[in-house]
């Protein structure tokens, strides 16, 4: 297995993308830590990974919330002495056209959307430069490297978190940290299947590979990104979108 | 002990000798304490202590003295 004896958590993993790769890296042998604001649903994540044989523990916390992410911390540190890897998946979508955008959903995207992957890799780098190894992945989106009509707040959230992961990157290397991306593509998550079936052909029309992504496709791009395989691979960002265009 | 610790974690972050690990040692007064030694140091210090330093203490502790009355906080006695 590829992260035996590894150490992850991963934000946003109560559902969606993020329970995916938290599926994934605990089937590659890795402690997760499943973060979400809501403790039961962490709980009922955690309980359901246990039985299926895997070995995963809470992290509940508000990510866009520095005190909760530094109390969070401190609880893990409590239970685990090292970390190996943490992936920044937590996000929100809230478009709107940019004359009907308002003052609270531009704060509220970027302190999910960009904020929290600051405040969480401030704490996650202190523990991981102990060991001197370490990786942090966070997930960007295809909107972030090629923008998007009504897509401002969000297109500018994900493009911020790819700055963060260039900069943290050459920061960091010195003290045998990685710092990579993954910018997904039209992926088919709950918020793909809402969308009219107009608008969802014409999305995939858009995809060279004609046809929607999978988590399990993001997935796999972290699980590289979080082991061995890629230990010589920092600060890139890597497109899992089937190319395409947008 | 706390103390032979604290030094400890200084020598071995910032690579300098112990004799120079005094109160007066400021930061950024030495080639050796910069702001990436710096990150080194406090990420030796929290390990030994087992503690999780705010990141406001993390940028006031600008010497040896400020180090010691910043751990006191975390009820570390040196």
């Amino acid at each position: 297995m590829l992260l035996q004896d590894k150490v992850a958590i991963v934000t946003g993993a109560t559902r969606g993308i993020g329970l995916t790769i938290a599926t994934q890296l605990c089937k590659q042998g890795a402690l997760v830590f499943i973060n979400g604001r809501d403790e039961i649903k962490v709980a009922e994540v955690v309980d359901k990974l246990t039985n299926e044989g895997f070995l995963a523990e809470s992290f509940v916390c508000d990510v866009a919330d520095a005190d909760s992410v530094k109390n969070a911390f401190r609880l893990f540190l409590k239970k685990s002495k090292k970390l190996d890897v943490l992936v920044n998946n937590a996000g929100i979508l809230d478009d709107a056209l940019i004359g009907m955008v308002t003052k609270k959903q531009i704060e509220n995207t970027f302190t999910v959307n960009t904020f929290s992957v600051l405040y969480m890799s401030q704490y996650a780098s202190r523990i991981m430069s102990r060991n001197k190894s370490g990786s942090i992945v966070n997930i960007a989106s295809i909107i972030g490297t090629n923008g998007n009509r009504g897509q401002a707040v969000y297109g500018g959230s994900k493009a911020a978190v790819i700055g963060i992961t260039k900069s943290l990157a050459k920061e960091l290397a010195a003290t045998g940290i990685r710092v990579n991306a993954v910018a997904p593509g039209f992926i088919d998550t709950d918020m793909a299947r809402s969308i009219t079936e107009d608008v969802f052909a014409e999305r995939v029309s858009s995809v060279a590979m004609k046809r929607i992504g999978t988590p399990e496709e993001i997935a796999g791009t972290v699980t590289y990104l979080s082991s061995y395989l890629s230990e010589y691979v920092t600060g890139q960002v890597i497109g899992v979108d089937g190319g395409m265009l947008i | 002990m706390s103390l032979n610790a604290l030094v400890e974690c200084f020598v071995e972050a910032l690579g300098v000798d112990e004799k120079i690990v005094v109160d007066d040692l400021e930061y950024n007064s030495i080639a050796q304490w910069d702001s990436v030694a710096h990150m080194t140091l406090i990420a030796a210090l929290e390990e030994r202590f087992d503690i999780m330093l705010d990141t406001d203490d993390i940028i006031d502790m600008s010497s040896v003295a400020k180090a010691k009355v910043i751990l006191k906080k975390y009820e570390v006695t040196v």
